[in-house]
């Protein structure tokens, strides 16, 4: 295989101009990972992993991905977090890598929430 | 934490929330010395003496949301397990640099594990920050910097799914270019 170079990246800058010209770039989900050590050493590494996979297989771009880190519920851990725009967060606990497949596909892309999975609605307050 | 890539993941989430720009993680791997060493240094908002000393106790964190901070005594209970050890050196206001140590053929020494998607999971989860990695075995090293990418790519965002898929395409030709002798 040829080696990647900045020329590649050039070529990916131009293509990805391209397609957010065609639609408006706007955020529609935004999910979060929690990522403390408590997260990372339940396996919320390999969750994020698959969520990257999950939504490069998808191809889609109004899904922003971030991390986020421990908000004390470390035993419920993995966490991750699911906002749709204009509507409450929801919390999943205990998440893996076929959980998190099915929460992009169920609830991220049709808008259904898996409430087997569900810790809570809304967002943490932290005092 | 079974393998060093998620202690590393940790400690960059570390750097992350205090506040850096700019981290660097170094991997070192040097059969002649029998030695393994990882190093993330940050230019975030750095530690006090006092609070350097602290961080190894288990019951010391700076979050208020439980009461215990296990990230940088886990992976100093990894290093002395393995036949080395974890420094702290900071500044306050200037930033961290922590250095980690393992004898590279000690058979407690945990393997380096999945760095590649450690990287792209602190690259995708904070794309303002950038990340400067260097991946040495013996002497041959490996050097992938968000900065110079980040020039190129003007307003797209890091964590775009095609620039995530070109950064990890960069990563593994250059870490298995390095390793291809043999594997960790």
């Amino acid at each position: 295989m040829a080696k990647l170079t900045i020329d590649d990246l050039k070529k990916i800058k131009a293509k990805v101009h391209k397609e957010m010209s065609l639609r408006d770039g706007d955020r529609r989900v935004k999910i979060t990972v929690h990522m403390g050590t408590c997260g990372i050493a339940s396996g919320a590494k390999e969750v994020m992993d698959t969520l990257l996979q999950e939504i490069e297989t998808a191809g889609v771009s109004d899904v922003v991905v971030t991390t986020s880190g421990c908000m004390g519920l470390c035993s419920r851990e993995p966490l991750v977090t699911v906002e749709v725009l204009n509507q409450e967060p929801i919390k999943y606990e205990y998440m893996n890598p076929n959980k998190m497949r099915q929460v992009f596909k169920k609830h991220v892309l049709e808008g259904e929430i898996q409430t087997p999975f569900v810790l809570a609605k809304g967002s943490e307050i932290i005092k | 934490m079974l393998e060093l890539a998620a202690h590393i993941l940790d400690i960059a989430e570390n750097s992350v929330r205090a506040g850096a720009s700019l981290v660097e993680i170094t991997v070192m791997e040097d059969e002649e010395k029998n030695l393994f060493s990882i190093e993330i240094s940050d230019d975030g908002s750095g530690m006090t003496e006092e609070e350097i000393k602290k961080a190894f106790d288990p019951f010391y964190t700076t979050k208020k949301v439980r009461r215990v901070g296990l990230g940088i005594p886990l992976l100093s209970d990894a290093a002395q397990r393995a036949g080395g050890n974890l420094s702290l050196d900071s500044i306050k206001g200037k930033g961290t640099d922590l250095k980690v140590t393992f004898q590279l053929n000690h058979i407690d020494r945990q393997p380096l594990g999945d760095i590649i998607s450690t990287l792209i999971i602190l690259i995708a989860g904070n794309c303002d920050v950038d990340f400067l990695f260097k991946y040495s075995k013996n002497n041959r090293i490996f050097k992938m910097d968000t900065r110079d990418i980040r020039k190129e790519i003007d307003d797209i965002p890091m964590n775009h799914p095609e620039i995530l898929k070109y950064i990890r395409g960069v990563l593994e030709e250059g870490i298995n270019e390095i390793k291809s002798v043999d594997f960790i």
